[in-house]
């Protein structure tokens, strides 16, 4: 099976979130890049598939060369071969056309994206991505089996979770639940080293378009200060729960 | 030309949220002076949907679209979108509307902007207010195609009652074959439990409640107030509660009226999940706990002592006021 994982290049979790230029650029100044989370999920899932099926496993980011040192970390988690897609993802849109024109050529069976990124949220590249290529897609992705050509998934829906059996090729939208946190892998010395001579190839866009355009930032209003309530007097939480806040 | 909204139903009833999309549509209709068209599938009663502004429903009856499924669905708002000339589609943020709405985007060659939390703020260029960096900022973007696709952030809105005559119309597009590639088994849903993505209040607990045997107290607060339960990440990955209640950057986001944390110490990442939260109760023994700067009303406190004696007093609180 030939999987390939979209990689996704963006600010580490703990990241205190700031703009630069006037509100227009998100302020790189100290913040340490990552996978993205939900991405790390799928790679894992994907190297489960490597080991026990056979797979190989190609990586795929859209993004400058800062993105590299986030590429090669995946591949001293295991995968084969990167991709680097030469240009700065704008929108969900342009990021799955660029990757739709490079993945039509790869004979994929399987693509692995995160159901979103933390940075922007779009929770659109995986599903744009399978119409754009024709495959099937199942998206927040908490279980995934694959048997010859068919691949039997679950999928988290409001309030429970779906079995969905379909056939490949096949893009998911994957998060956490399709590996454990516990197995996520931290590369090892010998990961790194032999992730220094693996393949990352750069390849040129097709200068796809963007649909969406992000003129400004802002971030939420500071709120007020914090009412404390007595434990002994619960009477007055409720009272501020019911009138104040008309919460409940 | 109209605004076209996906309304969506369980078993035949309209969501919460599909009179809250109904509503935003209109209010963007009204920023076009054009008209709103609800889809339905499988709804047995639209007209309520005119007390929402909603002009014109499109019903779809079809048993083959009775199990949800991505590509039928986006391919139904395709040719209804289509039909209507819709210059706007706006959906929910639930988990079936956000895997429907990047297929519809491709079909419709429209730019999609995904939790949008306002009416546009500009016409024409088109631009709306949506969350970015999970819930830690806002981002002014632009749609740039002639064809725009929204989902609207849970709670955002709110309802917005406008009294409209409805105009109702069997819709029956043919759908492609390949429709229904991805086949559902089977579906396992608490049907008794509120689940988060619909909750008003949402009761979540962390690590300071020590075990999962612990927990009878947290559902009996979520029955008493109708609320769904959540937990912190620690407690998910600890296997004490499942991986859908985990809220966080890497879990689902809450945007509830209210969200009570019990022992919780207030992560970063976990903060991210519940920003969109509308009024915000901690009750945590450390009085250090990050979580009080972000929240609205807190406690200091032994969990253990005050979760029963709280509970009591909601309980009387509940029968008081029902």
């Amino acid at each position: 099976m030939k999987i390939l994982v979209c990689i996704s290049h963006v600010p580490d979790t703990t990241s205190k979130i700031n703009f630069t230029e006037n509100d227009t650029q998100f302020d790189t100044n100290g913040v340490q890049f990552v996978i993205n989370p939900n991405d790390e999920f799928g790679l894992t899932r994907a190297m489960w598939f490597k080991e026990k099926q056979n797979a190989t496993i190609d990586i795929i980011n859209v993004g400058g060369p800062e993105t590299e040192p986030t590429l090669r970390k995946a591949l001293a988690i295991g995968a084969d071969s990167a991709i680097r897609i030469n240009t700065p993802a704008v929108d969900g849109f342009q990021v799955a056309k660029e990757l739709s024109h490079v993945i039509k050529n790869g004979n994929y069976d399987l693509i692995i994206a995160g159901r979103e990124s933390i940075d922007y949220n779009g929770a659109m590249v995986p599903g744009m991505l399978a119409s754009l290529i024709g495959a099937n897609f199942v998206n927040t992705c908490i279980g995934l089996e694959v048997e010859g050509d068919t691949a039997t998934a679950v999928r988290e829906i409001d309030g429970g979770k779906e079995t969905v059996t379909t056939s490949l090729p096949l893009v998911i939208g994957g998060q956490k639940g399709i590996v454990e946190e516990s197995d996520l892998r931290i590369p090892n010395m010998r990961g790194i080293m032999m992730a220094r001579k693996k393949p990352l190839n750069v390849v040129e866009p097709q200068g796809a378009s963007a649909e969406t355009k992000v003129e400004s930032f802002d971030k939420p209003a500071p709120k007020g200060p914090t009412k404390m309530v007595d434990a002994d007097n619960l009477d007055e939480l409720i009272d501020l729960l019911h009138n104040e806040a008309k919460a409940i | 030309m109209s605004v076209l909204v996906y309304t969506e139903s369980e078993e035949g009833k309209f969501k919460k949220t599909a009179y809250e999309v109904a509503s935003y549509a209109r209010g963007i209709a009204d920023m076009l002076g054009t008209t709103v068209t609800a889809v339905t599938i499988n709804a047995e009663e639209t007209s309520s949907l005119g007390a929402y502004g909603v002009n014109k429903v499109l019903h779809v009856k079809n048993e083959k679209l009775k199990q949800f499924s991505a590509s039928a669905y986006a391919s139904t708002l395709e040719m209804a979108a289509k039909q209507e000339d819709a210059k706007v589609v706006v959906l929910s943020s639930s988990a079936n509307a956000r895997y429907l709405a990047p297929l519809l985007a491709v079909a419709l060659e429209a730019g999609y902007a995904s939790n949008v939390v306002a009416l546009p703020t500009s016409q024409e260029p088109f631009k709306v207010k949506r969350t970015a960096f999970t819930n830690k900022a806002f981002s002014h973007t632009e749609i740039t195609t002639p064809v725009k696709i929204i989902s609207l952030g849970k709670n955002a809105f709110g309802l917005k009652e406008a009294e409209t005559e409805v105009q109702e119309e069997d819709f029956s597009p043919e759908l492609p074959e390949n429709a229904f590639n991805v086949a559902v088994q089977s579906v396992d849903k608490a049907k008794d439990k509120v689940s988060i993505a619909d909750a008003e209040i949402v009761v979540s607990a962390g690590r300071g409640l020590k075990g999962p045997e612990n927990w009878e107290m947290i559902e009996e607060m979520a029955d008493i107030l109708g609320a769904a339960m959540a937990c912190s990440k620690p407690v998910s990955d600890l296997g004490w509660r499942p991986h859908g209640e985990h809220v966080g950057q890497t879990g689902k986001p809450v945007a509830a009226n209210l969200y009570i944390a019990v022992g919780i110490s207030g992560a970063i990442q976990h903060l991210a999940g519940i920003n969109s939260s509308k009024t915000k109760l901690v009750i945590n023994n450390d009085p250090e706990a990050p979580f009080f700067k972000a929240a609205d009303y807190g406690i200091v406190g032994d969990a253990f002592e005050i979760i029963p004696r709280l509970n009591e007093k909601l309980k009387a609180f509940k029968e008081q006021n029902s």
